[in-house]
């Protein structure tokens, strides 16, 4: 019995049933990573034996007739972003290569009290900075689907993980698309909730106020059992909402029949793929057949959010990534003095996608600028967060494809920033107001994933969960990765 | 021409909180270095600063103290910069929302016989960086073989005063910054130690002549650790620029460093060198908003401050102002003085053996008056045995030493050495007879009209009981007999 191509849900009920061992499921994704890892290159770091150990202990629990939670004994896969006690935790960037943190996020935390079985730490691009996970400081990782594609980025390590089986479930952070793009691109559920939801302590920062923690899973089920066991306030986190979360996985069953979707009319005048486009013009379809009703609406503001983005997650950045000079851990390179070391130090340890982003944001927050740059992207931010009010004023969400194209070739858009950036055209505007954003699969194109894009207001996981639900249940989308 | 100098203060305050101002570790001083840390004054990747509520309240109280305006919104702001005692290259500060301003301090110049107003622009809160230890070199960072941090001061709650630009000689100024140590002392939210290092001083001063409006070019003037060095560097300095301005030369905009060995102060840097802070709000951190009702509830419970203490001083035990301002100074010795006044001293007396007796002999030494051996009852007994006529004033400053030094009660002190007051007359008259038997010429000069001569015949009856007869007895008797 293949067990690592299983959801939670499947693998839960077989524990509980005593089909299977926790040890086996583990053994069992252990296994698969061996057969495609070298392929894929999903993972920076294994935690082989505390895994098993970690399943072993649950397999205990569950002879002693204990009762467990929904993810007791299932492997999970970790974006090295997440600090994890005495596991390196890299950024994947060469400064903090041998960064062995003394903490636990709360987040990773959670669901290791919870019984969760790690099975390592995942690729990505530099800080999580990119999108397509070749700006990792160590090697690219594989898109499932073709292996010369990107999985898209920054969680590339985690979506390919789970697109591939290397893990049943992983944990990514999205701070303008990074969890859903690269869901999308691998043909995975991926989840960005409220920024506020799950606790940020232990997210090593690339941008503070963007930045948000959440699920890759197979399916839509998945994603509602992964949220719930993560949100929370934490006491750590002063950005960390107190909020009583419902019962997300009771919301996928609630009647879709009668629910609103706007699609920005702004958003399909970019230069979505013509496959993409099909795509999506086929799920505003099936969503007819729901029940749904899916309108225009506009978003009027939305065209400057990429440039908003692009001032304020680098600023934040800049002052984020101040931390690692080689003074207290990471890389250090001795220089003449104090000054000097402090230069090698980062110009050795950080990637061209950092440099070029801390050079950026300086930039922005420097006297003379600050208003110009800054100040001013600060108020497009607040028109474009007040645009999507506007719309969940008629709308109960807002749909799109997650990105406008799918997976790209490896190189294809090293060379050109900006053509990189357009690739979270659709998912930046999200962060920017801290709305809740899930990316379903919605068949291929070409042979390659295609997701959809539901966007809910603040707290509306459970309406965009239950959209994505019934969208995935409809569509009925099979296919997995030939690999 | 005549010139004027024009100074404001900066004043950096270490907050007596348990825990630091973003995370719990304690606030110990002295301990092992980094032993008072944790990740997150560390700046370990992915921490996040919750703030410390009693800091808030300690800055509030301080701000309303110094009569100031309470923000009801304020922020917290990262100033950026690298420094390797810096945890995370930024420091977390108060920018344009600090929380509190717009207030004042009255400072009476007792020995000049005026009062001074001085205006406080604001009050903030930050963390406080670590310390360095340079090796080799001269101490100091360049030329440094290494250097060695302590990060246990990193992140303990660090208030900020800034006064307008209100006084004018330097004795302003040191009289200012010990009023407001009073203020702080009173209100018990710091040790303000210039020692220790929780109360630092920061001068701002320049130059212009008199009846001109416009202000000089400013230079800042640090490393002032006393009160004395205050006034002397500022003394300096102000007459190094009269006189580089009377010479035709221009005040370079800068920061200088005060010797206290030297008496002078030398340019530290230059404007060229400023930072450019980048300051942005820190997204780790939502805005402050207060609620009136705790800031009302904070106002009720203030302590009795020094100005309320100096008035019920003059009004309570009818000290004049010059008294009761000295007294009113620091806390210690106010508390002393009414400690002193309680056990049945005269309240005048007390205060006149504080000031004059105490004072000098604290002065000689350099100690505070709660470092001493002398304590209220010491002052309580002397006084009382003076009044009751036990000892002269005379013995009772010549047994202060004794006092100071050992800690010996002035009962014990006197008895020891025999040193009680004879005022029995009988006894005294005695003496008075052998006086004038052995000094007719200076009987007959007094009785010829010389006033003088019976200053000599009371010293010699002083002479023969080693100064224990009652003055005013001996006087009397000697003039009974004389008429
Ligand atoms: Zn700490």
């Amino acid at each position: 019995m293949t067990l690592y191509n299983q959801t939670i849900a499947e693998l839960h009920k077989k524990l509980v049933a005593r089909e299977v061992s926790s040890e086996e499921i583990t053994r069992d994704v252990l296994e698969r990573v061996k057969d495609v890892e070298q392929e894929l290159k999903a993972y920076l770091t294994l935690t082989e034996e505390a895994a098993l150990a970690a399943a072993r202990t649950v397999d205990a629990k569950i002879a002693a007739g204990e009762k467990i939670g929904p993810l007791a004994g299932i492997p999970v896969a970790v974006k090295d972003v997440m600090s994890t006690k005495g596991v390196r935790t890299t950024c994947a960037s060469k400064i903090l290569e041998n960064y062995v943190p003394v903490y636990t996020a709360t987040a990773v935390k959670k669901l290791l009290g919870d019984g969760a079985v790690m099975i390592g730490k995942t690729n990505m691009d530099e800080f999580a900075m990119g999108s397509s996970t070749e700006n990792s400081g160590f090697n690219p990782t594989m898109n499932p689907w073709d292996i010369e594609r990107v999985p898209g980025g920054s969680s590339g390590g985690s979506a390919a993980a789970v697109a591939a089986g290397e893990a049943i479930y992983a944990l990514g952070s999205d701070t303008g698309g990074s969890i859903r793009q690269p869901a999308a691109l691998c043909g995975v559920v991926g989840m960005k909730p409220t920024y506020g939801l799950v606790s940020r302590y232990g997210l090593v920062a690339f941008a503070s106020s963007l930045d948000q923690i959440g699920p890759f899973t197979k399916d839509v089920t998945d994603c509602a059992i992964v949220l719930k066991a993560l949100v929370g306030h934490d006491p750590a986190d002063s950005t960390s909402l107190e909020y009583e979360a419902e019962e997300y996985v009771e919301a996928l069953q609630r009647d879709v029949k009668g629910m609103r979707f706007g699609v920005p009319k702004e958003f399909m005048e970019e230069g979505v793929e013509p496959g993409v486009k099909q795509r999506f013009e086929e799920a505003i379809e099936l969503f007819a057949k729901l029940g749904v009703e899916v309108d225009e609406t506009t978003l009027p503001h939305v065209d400057y959010a990429l440039s908003a983005y692009y001032i304020i997650a680098p600023a934040e950045a800049s002052s984020n990534l101040a931390r690692f000079d080689g003074v207290r851990y990471g890389l250090r390179v001795e220089g003449e003095d104090m000054i000097d070391t402090y230069m090698k130090t980062r110009a050795a340890g950080f990637g061209d996608e950092v440099k070029r982003r801390i050079m950026l944001g300086t930039y922005a927050l420097s006297a003379g600028y600050y208003e110009a740059y800054y100040g001013q992207a600060q108020k497009v931010r607040t028109l474009v967060a007040q645009d999507f009010e506007e719309a969940f004023k008629k709308f109960d969400g807002i749909i799109s494809p997650t990105s406008p194209t799918v997976a790209f070739k490896i190189g294809e858009k090293v060379a050109d920033p900006l053509a990189m950036y357009l690739s979270d055209i659709f998912t930046i505007p999200v962060n920017l107001g801290g709305f809740p954003g899930i990316s379903v699969p919605c068949g291929l194109s070409d042979g390659l994933p295609v997701g959809l894009q539901i966007i809910g207001p603040t707290f509306g996981e459970g309406i965009i969960l239950n959209a994505a639900y019934a969208f995935e249940q409809a569509l009925g989308f099979k296919e997995r990765p030939s690999l | 021409m005549e010139y004027e100098a024009v100074i404001g203060l900066e004043i950096h305050v270490e907050l007596l909180t348990e825990s630091k101002m973003f995370c719990d570790s304690t606030t110990r001083f002295g301990e092992e270095p980094n032993t008072q840390v944790c990740p997150v004054c560390l700046g370990m990747p992915g921490t996040l600063p919750v703030i410390n509520k009693k800091a808030i309240e300690q800055t509030v109280k301080t701000g309303l103290a110094l009569n100031c305006d309470i923000a009801l919104f304020s922020q917290f702001h990262r100033k950026n910069y690298f420094y390797p005692d810096m945890p995370k290259n930024y420091q977390i500060s108060q920018y344009d929302l600090p929380l509190a301003s717009g207030g004042y301090v009255e400072v009476e110049m007792e020995e000049e016989g005026y009062t001074t107003t001085v205006g406080i622009t604001r009050v903030h809160l930050e963390e406080d960086t670590g310390k360095l230890v340079h090796v080799g070199g001269a101490g100091r960072i360049a030329g440094a073989e290494y250097s060695l941090v302590d990060f246990n001061r990193a992140g303990v709650p660090l208030m900020e005063i800034v006064t307008e630009p209100d006084m004018r000689i330097p004795v302003e100024a040191k009289a200012f910054a010990q009023k407001l140590r009073a203020i702080i002392q009173s209100l018990g939210v710091s040790d303000v130690s210039m020692e220790k290092g929780s109360m630092r001083l920061d001068v701002n001063c320049s130059v212009r002549p008199k009846g001109v409006e416009e202000f000089g070019v400013k230079t800042e003037i640090k490393n002032l650790n006393s009160f004395r060095s205050l006034e002397r560097g500022l003394a300096y300095e102000i007459k190094r620029q009269i006189e580089a301005v009377e010479a035709g030369e221009e005040i370079v905009q800068e920061t200088r460093h005060w010797d206290e060995t030297t008496g002078r102060t030398s340019t530290l840097r230059t404007k060229e060198y400023a930072h450019d802070y980048r300051y942005f709000p820190d997204p780790d951190l939502v805005p402050m908003e207060l609620d009136p009702a705790w800031i009302e509830e904070i106002t009720s419970t203030l302590p009795e401050l020094p100005d309320e203490r100096r008035r019920r001083f003059m009004e309570e035990y009818g000290l004049p102002s010059h008294d009761a301002t000295l007294l009113t100074a620091t806390k210690a010795s106010a508390d002393f003085y009414e400690e002193a006044v309680s056990l049945g001293a005269n309240a005048k007396n007390v205060s006149n053996w504080m000031i004059v007796e105490l004072a000098s002999y604290l002065n000689a030494e350099n100690l505070e008056i709660d470092e001493c051996a002398v304590t209220p009852r010491h002052i309580a007994e002397l006084v009382k045995m003076i009044d009751a006529g036990t000892i002269s004033g005379k013995i009772a400053k010549d047994i202060f030493g004794e006092m100071f030094e050992t800690g010996k009660l002035p009962s014990i002190i006197v008895e020891e050495r025999g040193l009680i007051q004879i005022s029995d007359e009988s006894e005294i008259a005695a003496i008075v007879e052998a006086v004038i038997e052995e000094n007719p010429k200076s009987v007959e000069d007094y009785r010829g009209g010389k006033q003088q001569a019976l200053g000599f015949l009371v010293g010699q009856v002083m002479r023969l009981t080693k100064g224990r007869a009652n003055p005013a007895l001996v006087n009397k008797l000697l003039k009974e007999k004389l008429s």
